[in-house]
């Protein structure tokens, strides 16, 4: 997603209030934004509360400005800057983290991202954005630079092999139709669920929701009632999230459930591990996730055993 | 109104006040009433830097540039400040702390022009600033910004990530004036984490630096108008005008008797 990332944003370039800044990654992968920006570029080195408050300034005189680093280091160091300098100012700072929940796989912990949307979304006005598929970013880029206000952008690796029947980008999208239960699927790992399951008969796989943007105000990005009536009838409802339970998606979206006094029935909730790591081991993404229960065959299978207790 | 409060209005200060000196020792009478009424303390913090803010906003800063106070705790003086230049009433500081307020004890953003920014955790408003400068030295933008931070402030980790931003950027349209009153909160600088050679370790990352007595409103106009991109140094005395209140730490924190705001006053009385 990165490289749709920089190139959706080479096309903002042309605006000369965009700025551009990076806590010194994007290495073999911005050089294009870098040419387009020219002196809106910056590299603001290995000092992220620094970025985010220097952003913060250029967007208190008028500027429109983008800050990029490895999602660790983009919400959890500088969280002060991004909640006094960003947020209760309502200034429209974009954060752009690489590498949302255990993209950074064996890199190691620190490198990982977790509880990053859950941590944020606990600020006023800001939306969080995560692409399920390279297709998204894009789209979401541009939707993103025409809101006028905080926001954070987590990128991953799409999952979904061929993209050429991804339905156009929305905030909350139904990939497909199914009779085993409804998957409501933040980012990436809905495409993987998506494209194992999508050649199977209607009777055999579960209707899959992908929702991609997020807010601490439900009214803001709200499910639309076609997903609602589809929980209506009572199905099993599966949340998947590579995100840690605690102040994740699927805990806002039953209390949006609970608060509009809609009935919920049998839920099952695929996450990631929120007390570090189970075996203390550490691997790639699909190792993790495997770990975690988040690969498609785990997560197929608890929705299937959930469905027959 | 009493002949105190009348002494202290708005408008006898623009009516009355011939230098800044006299503005000032104004601006303090102002600033212990406001803070009496409202049995608020932190005056020592606002009584060192109330003569900066006074001498930039009424001699230094032009329509286009753009004041930060960083040390957020001195909202007071902030508001004092605001107050002389009629931004501010009477009514206005009146609410100063109260319920449903704008003017907290630090400040809170949006509703003037005058606080770009919401400031008081302190280490944001420094780094926020060289964000305004860096925007508007890009887009060849006119306007200076000025930067209002403590001593103590240079504790914090983001001052030195954004003194070494600043020295590799080169940022000609930003001064940033430090309160070197050399007490916080729990001690004085120099027996907390030892700022008493602030001023070599800042000059050692490459930004200039001037030094002058916080307090001398001439010495500060000057050294603001004539060093862009440089940190000046205040020396300053915190508690500054009230002999009671002058050096002595606990002036950080506590509110005024009404024995004290009576002694405080006299000693202001106009000479």
């Amino acid at each position: 997603m990165r490289d749709a990332f920089c190139n959706a944003m080479v096309e903002l370039a042309a605006h000369q209030r965009y700025f551009f800044l990076t806590g010194d990654l994007g290495f073999m992968a911005l050089e294009p934004l870098q040419k387009a920006l020219g002196p809106r570029f910056i590299n603001a080195g290995v000092a992220e509360q620094n970025m985010v408050s220097v952003a913060a300034g250029m967007a208190a005189v008028g500027g429109k400005s983008w800050v990029y680093s490895i999602a660790p280091f983009c919400y959890a160091r500088p969280f002060e800057q991004i909640r006094n300098d960003v947020c209760l100012n309502r200034l429209p700072v974009r954060l752009v983290g690489n590498g949302g929940g255990y993209a950074y796989g064996s890199m190691g912990a620190t490198h990982h991202a977790l509880e990053d949307y859950g941590v944020l979304l606990t600020l006023p006005a800001l939306r969080a954005y995560v692409p399920a598929f390279d297709a998204d970013v894009a789209p979401m880029v541009r939707a993103i630079a025409e809101r006028d206000a905080p926001a954070y952008l987590r990128l991953g690796r799409s999952d979904a092999g061929d993209e050429s029947a991804v339905p156009p980008y929305a905030a909350w999208r139904r990939l497909q139709q199914g009779r085993t239960g409804v998957l409501v699927a933040v980012g990436p790992i809905a495409g993987g669920l998506w494209s194992a399951t999508r050649e199977r008969p209607l009777a055999e796989r579960p209707a899959i929701w992908v929702v991609s943007e997020l807010e601490g105000d439900w009214r803001a990005v709200a499910p639309p009632p076609a997903l609602l009536d589809e929980l209506a009838a009572g199905p099993v409802l599966g949340i998947v999230e590579e995100h840690v339970a605690h102040g994740g998606f699927g805990q806002q979206f039953l209390h949006f459930l609970a608060l509009s006094g809609r009935a919920v029935g049998r839920v099952v909730h695929a996450h990631a591990h929120a007390q570090g790591y189970p075996s203390g081991r550490y691997g790639s993404q699909r190792w993790h996730r495997q770990e975690c229960g988040l690969d498609v065959p785990a997560i197929l299978g608890l929705l299937a055993a959930r469905a027959a207790a | 109104m009493s002949a105190r409060d009348a002494e202290d209005s708005r408008d006898e200060v623009s009516r009355e006040a011939n230098s800044l000196s006299d503005l000032a020792r104004r601006a303090r009478r102002r600033l212990l009433r406001m803070h009496y009424e409202s049995r608020i303390g932190h005056l020592g913090g606002n009584l060192s830097a109330i003569d900066a803010m006074i001498t930039l906003h009424h001699r230094v800063l032009d329509p286009e540039d753009r004041f930060i106070l960083s040390k957020g705790h001195a909202a007071g003086a902030l508001y004092i400040t605001l107050w002389s230049l009629g931004v501010l009433s009477d009514a206005d500081l009146a609410t100063f702390h109260a319920d449903g307020t704008l003017l907290a004890g630090h400040p809170v953003p949006g509703w003037s022009g005058h606080i770009p920014v919401a400031t008081g955790s302190l280490g944001h408003g420094f780094p926020v600033a060289l964000g305004m400068a860096l925007a508007r030295q890009i887009q060849n933008e006119p306007g200076r910004i000025y930067c209002l931070t403590s001593d103590g402030e240079w504790q914090e980790g983001s001052m030195w990530e954004g003194l070494i931003f600043w020295a590799h950027r080169q940022l000609r349209n930003i001064t940033v004036l430090i309160d070197l009153n050399g007490l916080q909160g729990f001690g004085s600088t120099r027996d907390v984490a030892s700022m008493h050679d602030l001023e070599s370790r800042i000059e050692s990352f490459g930004v200039q630096t001037v030094r002058v007595d916080g307090h001398d409103h001439e010495a500060v106009a000057s050294a603001a108008s004539t060093h862009p991109g440089a940190v000046i140094l205040l020396d300053t005395v915190k508690g500054k005008g009230v002999s009671f209140m002058e050096n002595r730490m606990e002036w950080h924190y506590l509110p005024l008797s009404a024995e004290q705001y009576a002694a405080a006053l006299a000693e202001l009385a106009s000479p």
